[in-house]
């Protein structure tokens, strides 16, 4: 039996996109002094607005406002009434949630049903939990006095929710930042600025700045920048790290991974088939800790793939605003080519390919959810982040085997394992190497749980108790 | 006539075995007065390559042992080097130029820190990690583990105590090391790894090599199979500097350089530098 489905858009009249943005310095918005870029929707690719590029100078004005509200404001004043600007923007995030996730859906290509039922719940949780330590920071374990001015490089897979992760621990610590969000995904970013106003957070406590590489730079070596806080590729975490060498900046590191999603014969095998589909196609598998590859045991390999294939023939792809899409649109014309590439080079390497017959939109930026088997350890898409709906199958006998393969990346962000037997969960999350590890469930985020990767996955945590050590002088 | 003693040879400490550098290369350890005590392996990049293999080979066994044996094995570090007491004050004493009081009691604080490291591995979870009450019907639980083969460059002025007080935290957070000794004052750490051999510490989990942090420290930067990089004792700060640089090339967690008082109570810091914390979710449901 087929069922059909009857359009259910999400109405974009709650959002009013100007026609172009300047940058939110000091608690206005000024214009900024590079050449303008614009974003596009990536399910359409139509020109939502123009964006204004930040140069050195104009991130050194945003550096500065920041200095003087740390200084004359923000660590002067007592914890309590920190807490409650975080509360005020918790309660407003919640308020105007809908519009911010029409307007992240729009601006990212995410579905709607995420964008509103994870990213912005999310969001606004995230400013309530830490909203409740700007108090409470001589419990944390990590002393109480703040760093002083982050800088914050956030990416363009969940552009509010990172923005989240960011600025809310910082704030509650004391620190004041600034904040440069993903070029092709700014506006909610900057729509966040009109909520600081909203909350009457004082001026330069919050600033954004956006731009690309350039300005991210200028941002991360800006010598009056304290803490920098970055989210995205390993490669350019890399950079990060090695351009503040020398320096005294405390850095953290969210960066990429190539996760694997654990099956053993006893697992309930629908239980893991969605949560194989969870694992790879959430936020069309642009996610750092997606469970990218897939270890079956080996003997029930046919049983997995029958259901997993019968599963991904049901995912609806298309309209991101339609209530009822599961696949949205690939965030950039630049993403959607690095996706292609690899999966090209799973071809070329001898995997087999799979998809469901799925039809793609003819503008915008689109992949159908993909599913490798016959993938070896040696193959790139077993080793590189491709951050797509694309999923590489491997096998395995034994657990030390399924342990071996799981470990063999240089990545350690994220690991999932599915089996009906205690014992054996808790012998594999133990030694699985990752920062993250889910047992009979995946891609769950909560801003009490610390969240964070092992070797080139990055270091530091965000999230929890130990996200706030981030921003907090003492080191213990 | 008066007996001819019988001097030691020292050697550099890798897998558990003492074998002298494979370059072939010594120098002359000195004492603070600049009189000659020994001739030291000099380690090349290729003793420190093989060290790190022998501390990346230990690393599994060591890090899943329970955190009482972790905890008994560090106490009877402590309880064999309170019986190398006199010997250590003497290498303490020429190669830093003290008073045998003055080496006495810096060997005494040395087997202390020993005690006090050996309290900690089974009281890391309690202290660093967390039930977290996520809102939602989930078990979610964060522990540290150990982040893996370490690279140590030991204190160029604190022979035995600062060399303690890099190591000890170290191994206890359940890492392997690798550990580059101050070069003009070895003869300590050499005596330390016969105690380590001699104290139940599995081979590997500390390589010790006498050497120039400045010759070896740049390929260790390097390695890809080091996790972290403690550079304590490095003194050449555009040195400290390149090293930390290469170290970003796998992401290796980094230790400034810089003097501690390693009189002072030691705080966890050095521990939690390298541990990474784990976060496991399991459903709740009948």
């Amino acid at each position: 039996m087929k069922f059909e489905y009857a359009p259910a858009p999400e109405s974009a009249s709650i959002v009013d996109i100007k026609s172009s943005y300047g940058l939110f310095i000091d608690g206005e918005f000024v214009d900024g002094r590079g050449t303008a870029f614009k974003t596009v929707n990536p399910a359409t690719e139509e020109t939502l607005a123009e964006i204004s590029e930040a140069t050195a100078d104009d991130v050194d004005a945003a550096v500065r406002a920041a200095r003087r509200a740390y200084e004359d404001v923000w660590s002067a004043m007592p914890g309590r009434e920190r807490a409650k600007y975080l509360y005020r923007i918790a309660r407003i995030m919640a308020e105007r949630s809908r519009e911010f996730a029409v307007l992240e859906t729009i601006d990212n290509g995410k579905p709607i049903r995420e964008s509103r039922d994870v990213d912005l719940p999310l969001v606004s949780q995230w400013f309530f939990y830490y909203a409740g330590w700007a108090d409470k920071l001589e419990h944390s374990g990590f002393g109480s006095t703040p760093l002083g001015v982050a800088g914050q490089v956030i990416p363009w897979n969940f552009p509010l929710m990172m923005l989240a992760w960011k600025i809310a621990p910082a704030l509650a610590a004391g620190n004041t930042v600034v904040l440069k969000p993903a070029e092709t995904t700014p506006l909610t970013a900057l729509l966040f600025a009109e909520v600081c106003q909203q909350a009457e957070l004082p001026p330069g406590v919050v600033n954004i700045v956006t731009g690309a590489g350039a300005t991210g730079q200028a941002l991360i070596e800006h010598p009056d920048v304290d803490k920098v806080a970055f989210t995205g590729s390993t490669a350019v975490g890399k950079q990060i790290a090695r351009s503040l060498a020398g320096t005294k900046k405390r850095l953290t590191l969210e960066l990429g991974g190539k996760g694997a999603n654990i099956v053993f014969d006893d697992a309930p095998l629908d239980e893991a088939v969605e949560g194989i589909v969870t694992g790879v196609f959430f936020n069309q598998g642009q996610v750092c800790c997606a469970g990218s590859r897939l270890l079956v045991q080996e003997s029930i390999l046919d049983a997995v793939m029958e259901r997993l294939k019968d599963r991904m023939s049901t995912l609806r792809l298309g309209d991101p605003l339609d209530k009822n899409t599961d696949i949205g649109a690939i965030n950039s014309a630049r993403q959607l080519a690095r996706i292609t590439d690899l999966a090209s080079a799973g071809d070329a390497e001898g995997a087999e390919r799979w998809s469901p017959s799925c039809a793609l939109p003819e503008s915008g930026f689109w992949y159908a959810p993909t599913v490798f088997t016959g993938v070896t350890q040696a193959h790139r898409i077993a080793q590189e982040e491709i951050f797509g709906p694309v999923l590489s199958v491997l096998t395995f006998r034994t657990p030390a085997e399924a342990v071996e393969k799981a470990n063999n990346t240089p990545y350690g962000l994220s690991a999932g394992v599915w089996t009906d037997k205690g014992s054996r969960i808790l012998a594999m999350t133990s030694q699985l190497r990752a920062g993250v590890v889910w047992a009979n469930t995946f891609n769950k985020f909560d801003p009490a749980s610390p969240f964070g990767g092992y070797q080139e996955s990055g270091y530091g945590r965000e999230g929890g108790r130990h996200g706030l050590g981030a921003y907090l002088k003492e080191v213990r | 006539m008066d007996r001819v003693d019988v001097r030691k040879t020292y050697k550099l400490f890798i897998g558990g075995a003492f074998p002298r550098s494979e370059s072939g290369r010594t120098y002359e350890a000195l004492d603070s007065s600049g009189d000659f005590l020994a001739n030291v392996c000099k380690a090349s990049r290729k003793d420190a390559r093989d060290a790190v293999v022998a501390a990346r080979k230990a690393f599994p066994g060591w890090a899943a042992r329970t955190p009482y044996n972790k905890g008994q094995i560090l106490y009877r570090v402590a309880e064999v080097l309170e019986g190398r007491r006199d010997q250590l004050v003497t290498e303490v004493s020429a190669a830093e130029g003290l008073s045998a009081a003055e080496a006495h009691a810096i060997v005494d604080a040395a087997v202390d820190r020993w005690v006090w490291y050996a309290g900690w591995p089974d009281k890391l979870d309690a202290v660093l990690g967390n039930a977290n009450p996520v809102s939602g019907p989930y078990f979610n639980l964060s522990t540290p583990e150990p982040t893996g083969v370490v690279a140590i460059a030991a204190p160029q002025d604190s022979s035995l105590l600062g060399l303690t007080s890099v190591i000890a935290p170290a191994i206890a957070a359940g890492n392997t090391v690798v550990v580059v000794t101050s070069y003009d004052r070895p003869l300590p750490a050499v005596t330390l790894a016969e105690v380590l051999a001699t104290s139940d510490i599995p081979g590997g989990v500390v390589n010790i090599l006498t050497g120039d942090i400045g010759e070896i420290g740049p390929w260790l930067a390097t390695h890809l199979d080091v996790n972290a990089l403690d550079l304590t004792g490095v003194v050449d700060a555009s040195a400290a500097t390149a090293m930390t640089a290469d170290a970003s090339g796998n992401l290796k967690r980094v230790l400034a350089p810089g003097r501690d008082d390693w009189a002072a109570d030691p705080g966890t810091a050095r521990m939690t530098a390298l541990l990474e914390i784990k976060t496991v979710w399991h459903p709740i449901g009948v």
